[in-house]
């Protein structure tokens, strides 16, 4: 702009020479207050219900939340979680390598093993594979249902459908990687392997690591579904409490809590991890 | 003189596109040839097949007398493993149009990573290596910063540090300064000379004429996939001799 027209501006009808002393004063902002207002009032109401209500019998959920029996279930959770998120990301990041390989019969079986097992819903899954032994009774001469027992049934269903969704998810990674750079590792004559791990999968990890934790915390609380084929994890055990005792509310409530605390603090797992992963990627510093 | 980079009877499609029609084209050892042309006309590909990055359709490129990507038996051409390939390409340099610096590894890394990664060189001695090649192209002092940090023209001076820490027999330039705000193109063309006045062998894709004129032993002008003319830049930008040449010389100067 030229001095030119700031002078004009300044001297525009009604707007004093002292133009830089006059003070700001915003616009009052009245339905964000009644809306703010509005729902603490609401939030207020809820928790005073949450904590007047003598039915959820925060007594019972106290005394309960580190018996043996729950701390077990939550550890059966936790490493159900962790065995299935792992097998499921390694299968999971094969099948996108075939899916984005050359190989069009790779692609093709890679294409509809993710078509398939996202078509079937996991409790569907689990029961087939609980019930496996109808189909073959013997495997490899071991009777099906030796060889096969809840625990092994949950951790192929959930990885086998786990494995689906983290195909796409490493692919999606894979495919946000700009086509120059695996062309410039190629130019400088970096190996495959090289290329592979230190140009490409470090920059798809951006990603892939925001829909991969969603996918955590959604296999964590998704494993309480293998309740169904009585494996003891963090929601049977407390079931397998109220069935005797018939507090149902405040048992539900332990795992409710323990469900939130494992889910926080993975959240804050997630964020270290992203910005990890962020590194190089802000403009200025 | 020796010829460094001997082209012969390149053809390539992309689908039913035939974008090289059979080119033919020597460079000599220490020369700067420098490749003119309207977009379209092939000449990013032509560059781009001489370090392999395009597979030709027919004909052979042969960079410092070994044929790029093929090894001959008889009258046959077999295609090289990979690693043969990567191999030889560690002795070209290649620049891209978006300089395609690695973002999440620092300016030393960029530089540090070929050099360790494929000539299997001591790290101590690859850094020592790329921050003398980072002084060289006046960025000594952003060894640790990343790419993003930098400005266009800082980051295709590191890609020119990148492409030199192979210690390459051959530069490929794609367009090195087509991507840059103008007010920067001047840095990075200053760097080429420098390069070009120490007899580095270069093949330069670009649409800066005046570096042409200045830089370049050989001008070659391409259009629709063939060389329409070449020779010293005297000739082919002050007295061309094809009209297809003059109307596009017309329009750029």
């Amino acid at each position: 702009m030229s001095s030119d027209t700031l002078a004009k501006a300044s001297s525009a009808p009604g707007i004093p020479e002292y133009a830089d002393s006059l003070p700001i004063v915003p616009r009052r902002r009245l339905g964000q207050w009644t809306a703010a207002v509005a729902v603490l009032v609401l939030l207020g109401l809820a928790v005073n219900s949450v904590l007047r209500n003598d039915a959820f019998q925060w007594d019972v959920v106290a005394d309960y939340f580190t018996t043996d029996a729950v701390l077990r279930g939550l550890w059966l959770t936790l490493w159900l979680t962790a065995v299935v998120m792992t097998l499921g990301f390694v299968l999971g990041a094969l099948l996108a390598a075939a899916r984005l390989s050359a190989n069009p019969v790779l692609r093709s079986v890679s294409w509809g093993y993710v078509w398939l097992f996202r078509s079937i819903p996991i409790l569907v899954q689990l029961l087939l594979w609980f019930n496996i032994g109808a189909l073959y009774p013997h495997i490899l001469g071991v009777r099906t249902v030796d060889l096969l027992g809840p625990v092994t049934v949950a951790v192929i269903g959930l990885t086998l459908h786990e494995a689906a969704y983290a195909a796409e998810v490493v692919r999606g990674g894979i495919l946000s990687v700009d086509r120059g750079q695996i062309e410039a590792a190629q130019a400088l004559g970096l190996s495959r392997w090289r290329r592979w791990w230190r140009i490409v999968l470090p920059q798809a990890m951006r990603s892939i690591v925001p829909p991969a934790g969603n996918m955590l915390i959604g296999t964590l609380k998704g494993t309480s579904i293998v309740s169904v084929i009585a494996v003891q994890d963090l929601l049977y055990s407390v079931q397998l409490v109220y069935h005797r005792t018939y507090q149902v509310i405040p048992l539900l409530m332990v795992a409710t809590v323990w469900y939130t605390v494992v889910t926080s603090v993975l959240g804050v797992g997630q964020h270290y991890l992203e910005k990890h992963y962020a590194r190089g990627s802000e403009r200025t510093r | 003189m020796s010829v460094m980079v001997d082209i012969r009877s390149v053809h390539k499609s992309f689908g039913s596109l035939e974008v090289l029609k059979g080119i033919d084209l020597a460079v000599h050892t220490g020369e700067v040839t420098v490749i003119l042309g309207p977009s379209g006309s092939g000449k990013s590909t032509l560059l781009r097949t001489v370090n392999h990055l395009e597979k030709v359709d027919r004909g052979t490129i042969s960079v410092d007398g070994a044929l790029v990507g093929y090894r001959r038996s008889g009258d046959k051409l077999y295609e090289l493993p990979e690693r043969e390939v990567l191999r030889q390409r560690t002795r070209i340099g290649f620049v891209f149009q978006n300089f395609n610096l690695f973002p999440h590894l620092t300016v030393l890394d960029n530089v540090v990573e070929a050099p360790v990664s494929a000539l299997k060189r001591p790290r101590r001695e690859a850094v020592e290596a790329a921050r003398r090649l980072l002084d060289r192209v006046g960025l000594a002092d952003k060894a640790d910063a990343h790419p993003r940090q930098l400005s266009g023209g800082q980051q295709q001076r590191v890609a020119i540090a990148r492409a030199l820490a192979l210690e390459p027999r051959l530069l490929l330039f794609d367009e090195p300064t087509s991507a840059l705000d103008p007010e920067l193109v001047g840095e990075v063309l200053d760097v080429i000379k420098d390069l070009a006045r120490q007899g580095t062998t270069m093949i330069v894709v670009t649409h800066e004429i005046g570096f042409a004129r200045e830089v370049a032993d050989t001008v070659v002008f391409m259009d629709d996939g063939r060389i329409v003319e070449q020779g010293p830049p005297a000739d082919v930008l002050d007295a061309p001799q094809h009209e297809r040449t003059r109307s596009f010389l017309s329009k750029v100067l």
